[in-house]
């Protein structure tokens, strides 16, 4: 095979020759190549963007809020408010083996919190004990967490949201060892949780919540238990696991066992399980419409080729009588095909990449941190896989060219 | 140089259609032949074969010592490569290519390096007078001048013999005289060329005229004689 300076040559001046027709035959694979990588970096993005959404919310959990009753029960009437105490956390942790960790969490009313003359309103109060850490976690940008010393001592110490820190302390100095003020109570500020809006939390918006010890909530509002968050030990599934508390509660409540409405769920294994089988779903309609363009722009490269080749049979037939053997006639059609399929994948490769930038640099706060960019390995991946359509649909134009004869060339006058 | 023995070749396309019925005919190293002929008398068959265009169904042919028969493709195109000069009717240049390109590209199938290959292709154009059209393309050139540039293509390999396939076919009278006479040099130089034609004049120019009717050589008119 010579494949020097002079086989670019020849490639370059037989691509060249048709320049419209190389063009738009190479557009087809351009526009498939760039709509993949395109799609799929684009995917990538919003799938990073909505991991980081649920970043270390665990997907084996559940929680339980109390609403009002809807069917009259054991002498009640319907419409009866209730509420889960303490003892109901320590049955669900004793009579529920499945159960991993269970743990109550309380809102307190929303508040004014004022620091000096600043003041950032209708703030909601949010007190959980660390191992809610470990379900729906905040995520500490500066200061500490709240630990088991503050909530054995009733301290009164929060830990503020983003939105909080900015309307208090918008000069930029450190809010930590600050007392802030809510409802007439002093609170030293701890930590400053990161969370920006959209993550997903429960009960409240992160940026705008002032999280302070359980036991000091429970001692200055005297509030119930809002929520019972759980999780479930490997191997069993939450759907199943939920149903076993609401049974529970409902029997030390006094709650139909009927009643669909005085204990709400949400499910949260269920959740992410919609939002895994959405990503497999859009990942599969990224690869088929990829894909399907990208063949589609191979057939256009394979059908073009066989005109050409039509076209050029007095050529090859007298390059053939000159004394071109079969093996340099497929050299020729071949690596014409893959150069074209090759450069226009390439370009196309190329082109997402840097729209790709422009999208990543552009994107708002909620994509922030994403990586819109296709995976290196994934480019070359790509790049193979071009070389074996450039060959494939080289294939049939390149039989066909080495079937002519020399003979029959000179008659196709 | 050419040794044919009883050629046959029948084309089966639909109905078989015997076009050679049995050719023999000697040509010696530094002859000038003619085949002449009706169309359809076989005439551009015997010089494909001659060419290693296309087979034979039987007999034998030996081209200077060698036996061309039943060669592969590689084999038949590296025969042809470096045995054989062609010369054809419409000239069959590569359009989008210049004279030196042209000239150069049986080198280029040979391996010749591109530096060495634009030498020697200037040189063969300085021998059909060329040299100030090495860069002009075939559509900028005349007829004649498109066919000397075939001529020089035919010889940059060195070949034993020239076949040239109605070379003059598709000439005027006045450069149907200059490319006869650039044949008749190459001749006289030593190069043995047979030239397919049905102009009476140009095939009075070889040294001998074979004449094909029906697939049989019908006469071989001997000029030399004549013509000393």
């Amino acid at each position: 095979m010579r494949i020097d300076i002079d086989q670019w040559g020849e490639i370059m001046d037989s691509l060249s020759r048709n320049k419209t027709r190389t063009f738009l035959t190479a557009f087809g694979i351009f526009w498939g190549v760039f709509m993949l990588m395109l799609l799929m970096g684009g995917g990538g993005a919003l799938e990073q963007a909505l991991e980081k959404t649920f970043a270390g919310f665990a997907s084996n959990s559940g929680f339980i809020f109390s609403g009002e009753t809807s069917e009259p029960y054991a002498g009640f009437q319907t419409g009866r408010s209730w509420h889960m105490d303490e003892a109901d956390i320590e049955r669900i942790k004793h009579q529920i083996n499945e159960v991993e960790i269970v743990t109550p969490v309380t809102f307190g009313p929303r508040t004014n919190a004022t620091y000096e003359d600043k003041k950032a309103e209708r703030a909601a109060i949010k007190s959980f004990h660390e191992d809610y850490n470990k379900i729906d976690p905040i995520s500490i940008k500066e200061g500490r967490l709240l630990n088991a010393a503050d909530n054995n001592q009733r301290r009164k110490v929060c830990i503020i949201g983003s939105r909080i820190q900015n309307r208090l302390f918008p000069d930029s100095i450190s809010p930590i060892g600050k007392y802030i003020q809510m409802d007439g109570v002093q609170y030293q500020i701890v930590g400053v949780n990161g969370q920006g809006y959209g993550t997903i939390s429960i009960g409240s918006n992160p940026p705008n919540t002032v999280y302070i010890p359980y036991t000091t909530l429970a001692q200055i509002y005297n509030t119930q238990i809002s929520l019972i968050a759980y999780t479930v030990k490997p191997g069993y599934a939450v759907s199943d696991v939920q149903d076993k508390v609401e049974e529970l509660l409902k029997r030390n409540h006094h709650i139909s066992p009927k009643d669909t409405q005085a204990v709400q769920k949400i499910n949260t294994e269920a959740i992410f399980n919609v939002v895994d089988s959405l990503f497999k779903g859009i990942s599969i309609l990224v690869w088929m419409i990829g894909l399907g363009t990208l063949i589609a722009g191979a057939i256009g490269v394979s059908n073009i080729m066989m005109v050409t080749v039509k076209e050029r049979t007095s050529e090859i037939g007298i390059r053939r009588a000159i004394g071109a053997t079969p093996k340099d006639i497929l050299v020729q059609t071949m690596s014409e095909s893959l150069v074209l399929t090759l450069i226009a994948g390439i370009s196309g490769i190329c082109f997402a990449v840097f729209i790709l930038a422009i999208l990543e640099t552009n994107s708002d706060e909620s994509f922030s941190g994403a990586n819109f960019q296709v995976p290196f390995w994934t480019a070359v991946g790509t790049t193979l896989l071009l070389s074996l359509l450039g060959i494939l649909a080289g294939a049939a134009p390149t039989l066909r060219a080495m079937s002519i004869k020399p003979v029959d060339a000179m008659r196709e006058e | 140089m050419i040794h044919l023995r009883n050629i046959h070749k029948t084309y089966h396309n639909g109905a078989d259609l015997h076009v050679l019925k049995g050719i023999d005919l000697d040509i010696e190293p530094g002859e000038f032949v003619a085949i002449m002929g009706a169309s359809g008398s076989g005439k551009s068959t015997l010089l494909n074969i001659l060419g290693i265009l296309d087979n034979y169904d039987e007999g034998e042919y030996i081209l200077d010592n060698t036996l061309i028969k039943n060669l592969s493709e590689n084999k038949a195109a590296h025969y042809r490569n470096h045995m054989i000069g062609f010369v054809f009717q419409s000239f069959n240049l590569i359009s989008f290519k210049d004279a030196q390109e042209n000239v150069a590209l049986p080198l280029f199938y040979q391996g010749v390096g591109r530096k060495k290959r634009n030498e020697l292709a200037l040189q063969q154009l300085e021998k059909v007078g060329l040299t100030n059209w090495a860069h002009h393309y075939p559509n900028e050139m005349s007829g004649g001048q498109k066919q000397r540039v075939a001529i020089a293509r035919a010889l940059i390999t060195h070949p034993r013999i020239i076949l040239a396939d109605e070379p003059t076919g598709a000439l005027d009278s006045k450069t149907t005289i200059e490319v006869m006479e650039l044949l008749k040099e190459l001749n006289r130089q030593g190069m043995t060329i047979v030239m397919v034609t049905h102009e009476k004049d140009v095939a009075h120019q070889a040294g001998r005229i074979v004449h094909i009717v029906d697939g049989q050589i019908d006469y071989i008119e001997d000029l030399r004689t004549t013509k000393p």
